[in-house]
């Protein structure tokens, strides 16, 4: 009998399995969570021949090494790193067959932050809320992985992709965050919108998936007082009280009350997953659709 | 009611107080039941309703501020009892904010009907409204690290039940053994929004009559 599972060797900084999240459930204080770069997790899902919905890895800076009990079809993308299977160098941005027992390693990332990696059949860990995502705000979903951790798969949907290395974009040298201003810019001083479209900053390493932190010009706000709690989106860039523009990614909190001075374009955020700390920040205000 | 663009496709509402907020979520949940609202989210908080998903977030904004927003409909449904403990260990601190004895404090609020106006901060936590202002509480000036689940508590107009332990600054007045958040039920929150509440004092052998 194939025992369809994964065994995880080295769980890594930070490893946890994502998928396409659980929206639809904001109105309980339910994050919709998922893959932060969420092109990346579809394009490792298709190369392996998995549905889009089924769950992949998403690793944070270090990678992790997997073995898996069956004969299984990899793809690990994102992030560019090293991969390796037995010990010899593999194909990244492509599919790659790992024996059962073979440890398929991913490596520290050359440039970027979260490499995906997908298993032919996907990680099949119970669903929670119609999802598999670890969701690192409020805890639903699997833990993250931790060494010895065991993983079931599912069944291979279909055939794996034919191709040699799928193009992805590389991580970007400058974050460039197109923004709508509003729903609160009101709450700031003119000369702090200004700033904010205008100067720049840098990607914080208090950054994580609830949020892009960024260091730089602190905005001043225009009134004091607080905010009544109120419903927040993802790409929502709020301002808590020291004045640092926050970029809300998947796990943010449902509602919250510090001002929401902009949106960032939902286009833009898969880079925003994918900048390292000191990455330099530019806010640029475009017009609403 | 004013609306706020928020990105490209989603729309901010706000109203002037948390019954008309009540309201209008309750207009909304309406729409989409009959097919004329197409929304990914409707999430209600404390002045507002946020519509998040929406295909021509303008269109919507015209329409709805011409809308009339009838007051909240009679509900159905009876109100949830949650059996609580009036046995936290800041209900001394509030009944001397209330003025009132401790024995009071259990009385006045499990006397209060509340309405779950919105959640947020974990899945299941509601925010309940029903307290007269003069009740408002402050939080605690120094959060705790860890609340237990099913700590009854309460900040500003507020009642809330944490649904698993996490750190807070509520005031804790009492416990209950009611599951709040249980993602293998249907539903898998006890408290969403815009049920009623009752807290039903109990004592550790069962219901104790008048306390």
């Amino acid at each position: 009998m194939t025992d369809r599972a994964l065994v995880v060797v080295r769980a890594g900084a930070l490893t946890t399995v994502q998928d396409r999240g659980r929206p639809g459930y904001a109105h309980l204080g339910v994050p919709r969570s998922g893959a932060l770069d969420a092109p990346a997790a579809a394009l490792v899902n298709r190369l392996v021949g998995n549905s889009p919905e089924a769950a992949v890895l998403e690793t944070t800076l270090d990678g992790c090494a997997v073995r898996p009990r069956s004969t299984v079809v990899v793809a690990v993308g994102g992030a560019p790193c090293p991969v390796a299977v037995g010990g010899r160098p593999a194909a990244w941005g492509a599919p790659v067959v790992v024996a059962a027992g073979e440890l398929l390693e991913v490596g520290t990332a050359l440039s970027g932050v979260r490499s995906y990696v997908a298993v032919s059949g996907g990680v099949a860990v119970e669903p929670v809320l119609g999802s598999r995502a670890t969701d690192l705000l409020s805890g639903l979903g699997p833990a993250p992985l931790a060494d010895g951790t065991v993983l079931p798969l599912g069944t291979p949907a279909g055939p794996h992709a034919r191709v040699d290395v799928a193009p992805q974009p590389s991580p970007p040298a400058e974050l460039v965050l197109r923004v709508t201003l509003g729903p609160r810019a009101d709450w700031f001083t003119p000369a702090a919108v200004r700033a904010f479209t205008s100067r720049a900053y840098r990607v914080s390493s208090a950054s994580n998936r609830i949020g892009l932190r960024t260091e730089g010009p602190a905005l001043e706000r225009a009134r004091p007082g607080e905010l009544p709690s109120e419903g927040m989106v993802l790409g929502a860039v709020q301002v808590p009280p020291d004045g640092r523009p926050v970029v809300f990614l998947a796990d943010h909190p449902t509602t919250g009350g510090y001002p929401v001075i902009a949106v960032v374009r939902a286009a833009d955020l898969p880079a925003a997953a994918q900048t390292v700390p000191g990455i330099p920040v530019r806010f640029v205000a475009v017009r609403r659709r | 009611m004013t609306t706020r663009p928020v990105g490209d496709d989603a729309l901010l509402l706000e109203v002037g107080s948390g019954a008309e907020a009540q309201a209008l979520h309750a207009e909304l949940l309406r729409r989409r039941a009959e097919g004329s609202l197409a929304v990914r989210e409707i999430v209600p908080a404390a002045r507002t309703v946020l519509l998040d998903g929406l295909d021509d977030p303008a269109r919507r904004a015209a329409e709805l501020s011409a809308a009339e927003i009838p007051p909240s409909p009679a509900r159905a449904r009876a109100a949830i009892e949650l059996p609580v403990r009036y046995d936290g260990p800041d209900l001394s601190e509030v009944a001397a904010h209330w003025r009132v004895s401790e024995h009071e404090v259990a009385r006045i609020h499990s006397g209060t009907e509340f309405t779950v106006a919105f959640c947020g901060f974990a899945p299941g936590f509601g925010y309940l409204t029903g307290l007269p202002a003069q009740y408002d509480m402050p939080r605690r000036a120094t959060p705790r690290t860890a609340v237990p689940a099913g700590a009854v508590a309460l900040a500003g107009p507020y009642t809330g039940v944490y649904p698993r332990s996490s750190p807070g600054g509520w005031q804790l007045i009492g416990t209950t053994e009611a599951v709040l958040w249980d993602h293998a039920r249907v539903p898998a929150a006890l408290l969403a929004p815009g049920t009623r509440v009752r807290f039903v004092p109990v004592g550790p052998a069962g219901p104790v009559g008048g306390l």
